[in-house]
């Protein structure tokens, strides 16, 4: 346990007699592991409901095969779900669990490597057949020949005591087992003190047209908990106090619901209709399904054929006036390069939703990376510039997205919003915003009306001076009619041209009017309390959490340390480079090779130091914490020359 | 803006932005015009197509039978992809978007779902939309958006000068194909009604009257209309048509269709379509079989089996060459639905920003 104290704080008698014990900590990692057609997400997500309910600050980690169900019992076909809830703020899911939930020998296996010995271990052990072990290569036992006694193991009959609890349901032997997960439910919910009517009320809700199974769930569930207040093998439960929190009103939130709600809100606040073009695809497709509950918002979903037709959708909506928008992971964005391009050379608003996993290629579906920086970029043919935004939590997906839709109007340009796996399903407790005290954009929206040149005519490439924006004439607007395409256009005018100057002209023009959205985003946010700091670490996106827990570590050793996280990649703050240039040592964790680094030493001079990890997994805060403290213990307060290893790790 | 006002004056109970810019340019510019002559759909640009070009005669076409629409030139836009024929938006004074190669249903499908006041326009090639953008033209054809697609076949890459085309005969000889292709074309008017297209037709780019007629059905179409044009590419494929373009040769290989007539052509009325014992159509000497054997067009049969047996007569050399238009048939449209299905959940849901910000599940913490 990582409590800093564990008190015992109370005790009570348990209908048995004995007595059972609850103890006080301020927080806990757990993680629940099983085969993917177990439910672990489904148990994750209830567990998360009941924490958030209860006020406990929250940081989860779900981590699942691509596989929809890989053959069962094997490692392939492991799902876990990893919580961290605490009585304080906290910015990771943990670095390591507390309590581990495996559900059978392949979750043990793929888990128990990262579980601290003294952890507290919880099996099925109806699932510890030779059948199952043989599957893994498991020889032994592991609950028989004593491999597990560096932790503390609780052996329970979880399927077993499932079926017996709901011998009376009139379910199937089969159909009452897949209410394991339940039962383990109500377990935990007791040890860890959770609110259970949330999770009664999702059951009813979830099975309204099953009843029977609705009922079954509840048993389970109602049976797992009552099994932890009697049973002697547990005879400590846990008490996490609410963690203080600003007043307000609260919700539990994942990054691709808070990035649905954020684009909902941009439409709303704007007063453009959206239109969302998009294929499925793992993992941004949750997007496409929370975007199509809100018709009554007047928002236009359109599943299309594939994922070209998704963004040519979305250019031909902004075309005819509503916010466009298409969302995607990785591969998708490589389909819709040239199209991303056609929006570039048109001009027009245009969102991309970039759910980032692990490439190249199909890569790693399920899971986290930050290595589409430089496609965003430069991932296009000619000078295509455009502007990259990355949200740094699953809350501030909203945000993210209400900015991408500001400068996506404001600037008429597409923008690349590059969220990640681990933000996209990963949750957290979120202040709910009153719609009012959201942005409002609608004086971004000013369709243009009447024809702007000195002749009468419309020149729909006569740029607005401060912005460099062109109009926005949109079909159905009488004497505006225009040609645009992805064939050079003449400044003002809009007709095609090959002539030099002319090329040299709005090449340079569209990078000036993307380095010009600098100017509407304030200066560098830089974290850094004492402001004496020689180090500092700059990050991007979803790596926000492990750095900031990791600072928080190297500040806590009475080391001075200075976070920046950016939130505008491009074009970056003006003052981002005056900003580096005031440390000594600046040190750059990325789910990548070092494609920020690669930025920032290519625009700013600066010796960046890359630290990178690509496990499909976000950093740990300890690693993060330890690389940071070295570099600050090997700078003795006097610029390093230039790294000779070319700043690798 | 400064709209809001001319909203108020047209009676237009909305704070939509883009009802409310239409509302201040009509403000500005007087009503829509709708009485308009072909010079009014020609815009300033010099048009570049080679000398000869059958794309002039479409674009002269179009031109002179778009007043008989009554669509207002800021109403109608024109969508293309790339290749030659996709050069037509900037020689049509409407809005415009000459795209990416193939991509150009998307983009209208896009535009017309999410606007269907307005009149969306696809120009396309045999090689925009068979080869790269085949995959757009099928779903959008099945979808059945509002649009009207005008697919410019001249069975060879003009713009890439002059290589084999999807719709190429077998064994064509080109600069990429020395010894002869080796692929089978597509029958263009077989693969739309083979996606569920609602509307297919064909036309000759030089017979100005039928190619009026039968793009004037199409516009007039609720839903995906494909016309799928002959067009002469003078330089790389010339005379490709002419099978059909000749006077006598026409009037023999070409097949008429005419809703509710009897499907008899040739010289004299010598040849005629019938049923074939394998459910299909065949041609027959209109003396040899009884009159009543002779297929009556009609171009609103429901089931498209028919349709698709009359897009087989013909051979990939043109013999026996169906004109006008094989399919019209009425289905709702994916625009029109969609709009529904939005005021639906309209009318039984609410769009409440806060509401949906705070989901069903939150808890508060007191001061």
């Amino acid at each position: 346990m990582t409590a800093t104290d564990p008190a015992v704080t109370a005790g009570s008698s348990a209908p048995g007699g004995f007595v059972k014990s609850v103890v006080e900590l301020d927080r806990v990692v757990i993680r629940l592991a099983g085969d993917s057609g177990d439910g672990m997400q489904l148990t994750g997500n209830r567990f998360t409901s009941e924490t958030a309910s209860f006020g406990n600050d929250l940081s989860t980690l779900p981590n699942f095969p691509a596989e929809i169900r890989a053959p069962t019992g094997t490692l392939p076909g492991v799902s876990s779900f990893q919580l961290h809830f605490a009585d304080h703020d906290i910015m990771t899911p943990g670095d390591a669990p507390d309590v581990l939930v495996a559900m059978n020998p392949a979750a043990l296996k793929a888990n128990l490597a990262d579980l601290p010995g003294g952890g507290l271990l919880i099996v099925d052990s109806d699932e510890f057949t030779p059948r199952n072990l043989a599957k893994v290569g498991y020889a032994a036992n592991p609950l028989e020949d004593g491999s597990l006694e560096s932790w503390q193991t609780v052996s329970v009959p979880l399927t077993s005591m499932t079926l017996d609890a709901l011998a009376d349901s009139g379910l199937g032997k089969k159909e009452a087992e897949r209410s394991k997960n339940m039962f383990t439910l109500g377990l935990l919910s007791w040890m860890y003190h959770r609110p259970t009517e949330g999770t009664v009320r999702f059951l009813e809700r979830q099975f309204r047209r099953k009843p029977e199974i609705a009922a079954a769930n509840i048993a389970a569930f109602r049976a797992g908990y009552n099994y932890g207040e009697t049973t002697e093998a547990f005879a400590v439960s846990y008490e996490i106090k609410p963690a203080p929190m600003a007043p307000g009103k609260y919700r539990n939130i994942s990054g691709n619901q808070a990035l649905s709600l954020g684009l909902v809100a941009a439409a709303k606040r704007s007063g453009l209709p959206l239109f969302l073009g998009a294929y499925p695809i793992t993992p941004a497709s949750d997007i496409l399904h929370e975007l199509s509950k809100h018709k009554a918002f007047g928002i236009r979903t359109f599943q299309a054929e594939d994922e070209i037709a998704g963004i040519a959708s979305a250019i031909g909506a902004s075309f005819g006036g509503a916010l466009g928008v298409t969302t995607t992971s990785g591969p998708g964005v490589s389909l819709k390069s040239e199209a991303l391009a056609l929006a570039i050379m048109t001009e027009l608003p245009l969102i991309v939703v970039d759910v980032q996993r692990g490439g190249p290629s199909t890569g790693l579906p399920t899971k986290t990376e930050q290595s589409d920086l430089l496609q965003a970029m430069f991932g296009r043919n000619g000078e295509a510039p455009l502007a990259v935004i990355a949200p740094r939590s699953p809350g501030d997906c909203f945000d993210a997205a209400i900015e991408a839709a500001r400068i996506a109007i404001t600037y008429r340009t597409p923008v690349m919003l590059l969220s990640d796996g681990y933000l996209a399903n990963g949750a957290e407790p979120w202040a709910v915003p009153a719609a009012e005290d959201l942005p409002d954009l609608t004086g971004t929206v000013d369709f243009a009306t009447e024809p702007n040149g000195e002749d009468g005519e419309f020149l729909p490439y006569l740029r607005d001076p401060e912005t460099l924006a062109r109009p926005w004439a949109i079909p159905g607007t009488a004497g505006m009619q225009h040609r645009i395409g992805g064939l050079e256009k003449a400044d003002r005018t809009g007709n095609i041209s090959y002539d030099p100057e002319n090329h040299d002209f709005m090449t340079r023009t569209r990078q000036a009017k993307i380095d010009g959205i600098a100017a509407s985003i304030g200066p560098t946010d830089v974290d850094d309390p004492t402001g004496d700091a020689k180090v500092a670490v700059i990050g991007w996106g979803s790596t926000y959490g492990p750095i900031g827990a990791g600072v928080r570590r190297v500040r806590r050793s009475g080391r001075q340390v200075a976070q920046i996280h950016l939130r505008h990649l491009n074009p970056f703050p003006a003052d981002l480079g005056e900003v580096l240039a005031r440390y000594d040592r600046v040190i750059c964790p990325e789910m990548n090779l070092g494609q920020l680094a690669l930025l920032l030493r290519a625009k700013y001079l600066v010796d960046v130091q890359s630290h990178t990890q690509v496990r499909g997994l976000p950093f740990r805060a300890a690693e993060l914490a330890a690389v940071i403290q070295d570099v600050i213990d090997s700078t003795s307060g006097a610029p390093l020359a230039a790294d000779p290893t070319g700043g690798g790790e | 803006m400064s709209t809001t006002d001319h909203v108020h004056d047209l009676g237009m109970p909305t704070s939509n932005p883009i009802d409310a810019a239409i509302a201040a340019s009509v403000s500005t510019q007087g009503e829509k015009q709708t009485a308009l002559k072909a010079k009014d759909f020609k815009t300033d640009q010099e048009v570049r197509w080679c000398p000869g070009c059958g794309d002039y005669v479409i674009l002269n076409a179009v031109q002179s039978f778009l007043p008989s629409l009554g669509i207002a030139r800021e109403d109608m836009v024109i969508v293309s992809g790339i290749g030659c024929s996709s050069r037509f938006p900037y020689y049509m004074n409407t809005y415009g978007m000459h795209s990416i190669h193939g991509r150009a249903p998307a983009i209208a499908t896009g535009l017309a779902v999410s606007r269907p006041d307005l009149s969306v326009w696809v120009v396309t090639g045999d090689g925009d939309s068979l080869s790269i953008g085949g995959n757009h033209l099928i779903h959008a054809l099945r979808r059945n958006v509002n649009i009207t697609i005008l697919l410019f076949n001249n069975r060879i890459y003009g713009l890439t000068k002059g290589q084999y085309s999807p719709t190429s005969e077998v064994g064509k000889v080109t600069k990429s194909t020395p010894m002869g292709s080796l692929d089978h074309p597509f029958n263009p008017v077989s693969l739309a009604i083979g996606a569920e297209a609602t509307f297919v037709g064909r036309a000759m780019d030089s017979d100005r009257k039928g190619l009026t007629d039968v793009l004037r059905q199409a516009a007039e179409h609720q839903g995906t209309a494909l016309v799928e044009i002959y067009q002469n590419c003078n330089i790389f494929n010339d005379g490709a048509f002419d099978l059909l373009k000749d006077p006598t040769t026409g009037t023999q290989w070409s097949i008429p269709l005419v809703h509710g007539e009897p499907l008899v052509f040739g010289p004299d009325g010598a040849a005629c379509v019938v049923r074939d014992d394998f459910g299909g159509l065949r041609i027959a000497e209109t003396n040899q079989v009884d009159a009543s054997q002779i297929v009556v067009h009609d171009a609103h049969r429901e089931d498209s089996s028919y349709a698709y047996a009359l897009s087989r007569l013909s051979s990939q050399d043109l013999r026996y060459t169906p004109m006008g238009v094989f399919r019209s048939v009425q289905k709702a449209t994916y625009d029109r639905m969609m709009a529904e299905q939005l005021d639906v959940a309209a009318a039984q849901g609410s769009d409440d920003l806060d509401a949906i910000l705070g989901g069903n599940d939150t808890w508060t913490v007191s001061a």
